[in-house]
């Protein structure tokens, strides 16, 4: 079958690529772009490991056909960054050792950041319901949520 | 042992070296790797629980274009050593190979079958449905009871239980069976005022790490090979692959990823053999990664498990035996965690007369893998509630009756050796002693403790400590970093060096550029591999003086180490200026660049002992069980990074408590799991959680030269019965099978 052609923006630039009608934004994200900082954890929509934004809006990469993309814009973990310095909330993920194997911890951040830009004061409560949809199986969620609280508090100030 | 108020870097909690790679996505995991021409492996699985297999066609599949490889078990070697494979997961080698690719039978549903490797993985996933297999579907097996009735199907018609008192005279399902104790457990329980006798049940559960396995395999035409995947240990991935693919193992190389997530499951191999067997087959690299679904249905679960255990005690307390029958699923392979379970079981009290009995049990399920403290969660989940019973029955407070008991040093542990310093008192005291323990509870809301515990083992590492010309440091380790261990491995060799942690850098190296190093886990890295860092620092240091002696022209006993600078020893009459580190380095040319290097084989890792209690609050409508507070107490010996330590702390926690309230396989009447998604495989998510409040109790262990014990395994221990023990007290009914979910809750209940 035909590739389609699709024409986005991620991380700020523009970019196009051919996709398949069944292919996935993840997979594309991927495998064709080389952005391997989204990670699979299912492809089913329960883990948040492939969290992205797509024009601000969280969403599960594997659950977006690429196709659907065109037009929009994608945010990536790669994209959190400015340049050289770190967002805060990987600051203070590091800062509290909000991780532990790290496989997961792009989706989280990826997550947190849509809560903040949303929220910019959730409480303890609003940040576990928002973060649900993100399984960690290292931390018990404990130091990711104050780092998330931390971040908030800095990002406030 | 040095007093912890004179550490510089060692308890202090700097960000990871790793850390930043890990926070941008530049880290590369399993599945993050590709090389030119590369193809994509996938694997067929078996769609029965039990089935012989006929015939496996491959004709078709390779006729399709762009299918570069199709293999069955006839493309491997036939492994006959029975031998051990070591590490923390049991069973053969024989039984591994069988377990990567079936063998005469599929075992379970989901066994691999035959692999394909293809251009796209549309074009593998074409070439799977081509292939033909022919089975005779057997009758299933699905759990104890099924597997030890007397007509029960046969996983092994020629396995015959080892280790009865009588030799056994015909097949069964029971794999082996072992018996440890002590004493005289009839007249102890004669002694007793108070004999409880409790069957408690756990299910079958999944590590669920959040990485898939995944692997990148290539074999050239002269038969060198190359693996790069996520692992716990790859020189272990080294030499599984070599037995089952009949290559030697200088001619693979292993270089591990970052690995996201392990927990004793990625201990053994699964598509590592593939993937080389179909690289060698088609000349290609080959990529393999499973999805979500296969993890569940063909990766380490950990053992079901049934336990009884009887209880006597005297009415003010003092315990007088105890005696435990466990049964442990070891799913289709034999291997399940029964020295461990009978080992640990009673591990937490000083009783005199002791009788443990263990089983081993094949059923159709994948072949269980290591997970976390491999066989004590389930022990102690029947043990650590039993007590509680006991308590109950006997009117003491929990904790008091355990203190009465608790194994102490200078005891002999239930397994042989002399307790060395422990920590399970001191726990005891700070749980009795913690504000979460004294609050008062609401109607509807129970409280609930229990002890953990695991052995940390040690065994070979090795390190190297490489010192720049700048006076950087590079630290070469074997051990996969699962959970912050190169932070751990950084904070040691800067407090011996005594340069600033920045300056060090820890690399993870593969089979060819680390020296050997056993698998990270056991709870080893630290203790194992950190006394290695150590003792390559320390050569470092040697090196180091002995050419500061040389450019003074003075003895080198006449040099001292402090603070990263070689200074002449106080009263030597040596009129030279301090050098540090830096100064050192930049002068290597003279005689050869500062390298030191440890290999070891670490003796005296230190058990470690952990209290937790938690408040939960029970809906009597839904069943649903709510953890209000959790308090996870543990003697870590000394916390090289306390925020790892509580890391562990707190994640063990919530897996115990996900394995407690909710987590389990569901299977239908022909062995298929129901659940193998995480959609209903439900582990634990944020907003199903509390803060998890953490005590690090340290108590040192004297075979390391900071006190390191292990942290990672017991922390997984204590919450089942925990859990259980507060849902007791929420409800005033006693359930002992697990999950606590909210229909077995609800049924509970109703049936009280």
């Amino acid at each position: 079958m035909a590739k389609t052609h699709v024409s986005t923006c991620i991380n700020g630039q523009d970019a196009e690529f051919l996709c398949s009608p069944e292919q996935t934004l993840l997979e594309v994200l991927r495998d064709t772009l080389h952005l391997t900082g989204t990670k699979e954890g299912c492809a089913t929509g329960d883990c948040g490991a492939c969290s992205v934004l797509l024009d601000g809006t969280l969403v599960c990469a594997c659950l977006m056909l690429a196709a659907e993309a065109e037009g929009h814009d994608v945010t990536t973990i790669e994209g959190i960054a400015s340049g050289n310095d770190l967002h805060p909330l990987q600051q203070k993920f590091l800062d509290h050792a909000a991780l532990q194997c790290g496989v997961c911890t792009p989706g989280f951040i990826v997550a947190s950041k849509a809560l903040l830009d949303e929220d910019p004061d959730p409480d303890e409560e609003s940040i576990r319901y928002w973060l649900a949809g993100n399984l960690c199986r290292c931390t018990g969620y404990d130091k990711i949520v104050r780092a998330v609280q931390d971040a908030a508090a800095e990002l406030r100030s | 042992m040095t007093d912890a108020a004179q550490f510089k870097y060692v308890g202090t909690r700097p960000v990871r070296p790793d850390g930043v790679d890990k926070v941008t996505g530049r880290a590369a995991f399993g599945a993050d790797f590709t090389l030119p021409g590369m193809l994509h492996g996938l694997i067929l699985r078996s769609p029965h629980a039990h089935a012989r297999i006929k015939s496996v066609d491959l004709s078709a599949a390779l006729e399709i274009d762009g299918v570069f490889a199709a293999i069955s078990s006839a493309d491997f070697p036939e492994v006959t050593d029975s031998g051990d494979m070591g590490g923390e997961g049991g069973g053969s080698i024989k039984d591994l190979s069988d377990n990567c690719m079936a063998r005469g039978k599929a075992l379970y549903h989901g066994h691999a079958v035959a692999a394909v490797a293809a251009t796209s993985l549309a074009k593998a996933r074409q070439a799977l449905a081509a292939i033909k297999v022919d089975y005779e579907a057997l009758a299933p097996v699905m759990d104890l009871d099924a597997a030890l009735a007397g007509d029960a199907p046969l996983l092994n018609e020629e396995m015959m239980t080892q280790g009865l008192a009588e030799p056994a005279t015909k097949p069964s399902n029971i794999a082996s069976r072992m018996v440890m104790g002590r004493g005289d457990v009839a007249k102890g329980f004669e002694e007793a005022d108070v004999v409880l006798e409790e069957t408690y049940r756990t299910p079958t559960v999944h590590q669920g790490y959040i990485e898939p396995h995944a692997c990148l395999a290539t074999v050239n035409e002269g038969g060198q090979s190359t693996i790069w995947c996520c692992t716990q240990g790859a020189f272990e991935v080294r030499s599984y692959s070599a037995a089952v693919c009949g290559m030697s193992i200088g001619s693979i190389r292993v270089i591990p990823s970052e690995i996201g997530g392990g927990f004793g499951g990625k201990t053994t191999v699964y598509l590592e053999p593939v993937a080389l067997m179909l690289s060698k087959t088609a000349g290609r690299p080959v990529k393999m990664t499973m999805s979500r679904e296969e993890v569940f249905r063909a990766t380490g679960p950990a053992s079901a498990a049934r336990s009884t255990i009887k209880i006597g005690a005297k009415r003010d307390g003092t315990i007088t035996a105890m005696s435990a029958r466990i049964h442990y699923e070891a799913g289709a392979y034999p291997g399940g965690p029964v020295p461990m379970g009978c080992m640990s079981v009673f591990s937490a009290y000083n009783v005199p007369n002791l009788a443990m009995e263990g089983f081993d049990v094949l059923v159709n399920k994948p072949k269980v893998a290591a997970y976390r403290a491999p066989g004590a969660p389930q022990a102690m989940f029947a043990s650590e509630c039993i007590i509680t019973e006991l308590a109950k029955a006997l009117a003491i407070d929990p904790i008091e009756l355990r203190l009465k008991n608790a194994a102490d040093e200078g005891d002999a542990a239930p397994y042989g050796p002399t307790w060395g310093p422990i920590g399970l008192k001191a726990c005891l005291e700070a749980a009795k002693a913690h504000p979460n323990y004294q609050t008062a509870l609401q109607e509807g809301q129970g409280r609930g403790l229990a002890v953990g515990f695991w052995f940390n083992i040690g065994f070979q590492s090795s390190a190297e400590v490489h010192v720049n010309e700048d006076g950087t440091v590079t630290v070469i380790e074997g051990n996969p970093d699962i959970g912050g261990s190169r932070a751990s491995m950084a904070i040691m060799a800067a407090e011996e060096l005594g340069i600033p942690y920045e300056n060090i850098r820890v690399q993870i190296a593969d089979t060819e550029n680390a020296g050997y190093t056993m698998v990270t886990g056991g709870s080893r890295t630290t203790f194992a591999t950190g006394m290695a860092v150590v003792e390559a620092a320390r050569d470092v240091i040697g090196q180091a003086k002995a050419r500061v002696a040389k450019l003074w022209q003075v003895d080198a006993d006449m040099v001292e180490w402090r603070d990263g600078q070689a200074l002449p020893k106080p009263g030597m009459n040596v009129e030279q200026e301090p050098m540090s580190f830096a100064e050192i380095a930049a002068k290597t040319a003279p005689s050869g660049p500062l390298l030191g290097k440890a290999s070891l084989n670490a003796r005296g890792a230190g058990p470690g002992f952990s209290v937790n209690f938690c408040d939960v609050e029970v809906d009597r409508r839904t069943g649903k069980v709510d953890v209000l507070k959790f308090t996870a107490i543990q003697d870590a010996g000394r916390a090289i990074h306390p925020g790892y330590v509580e890391g562990q702390l707190q994640g063990g926690a919530v897996q115990g408590i996900g394995w407690a309230l909710n987590e389990e396989y569901v299977y239908d009447a022909d062995g298929v799991q129901q659940n193998a998604g995480f959609l209903d495989y439900r582990v634990p998510v944020a907003s199903d959680l509390p803060m998890i409040d953490t005590v690090i109790i340290e108590v040192p262990n004297d075979a390391h030269p900071y006190g390191v014990r292990g942290v990672g395994e017991t922390p997984i221990v204590a919450p089942l019965a925990a859990t259980a023990n507060a849902v007791a007290e929420a409800t005033g009914v006693r359930i002992r099978t697990l999950p606590l979910s909210p229909p077995n809750v609800l049924a509970a209940l109703d049936a009280a």
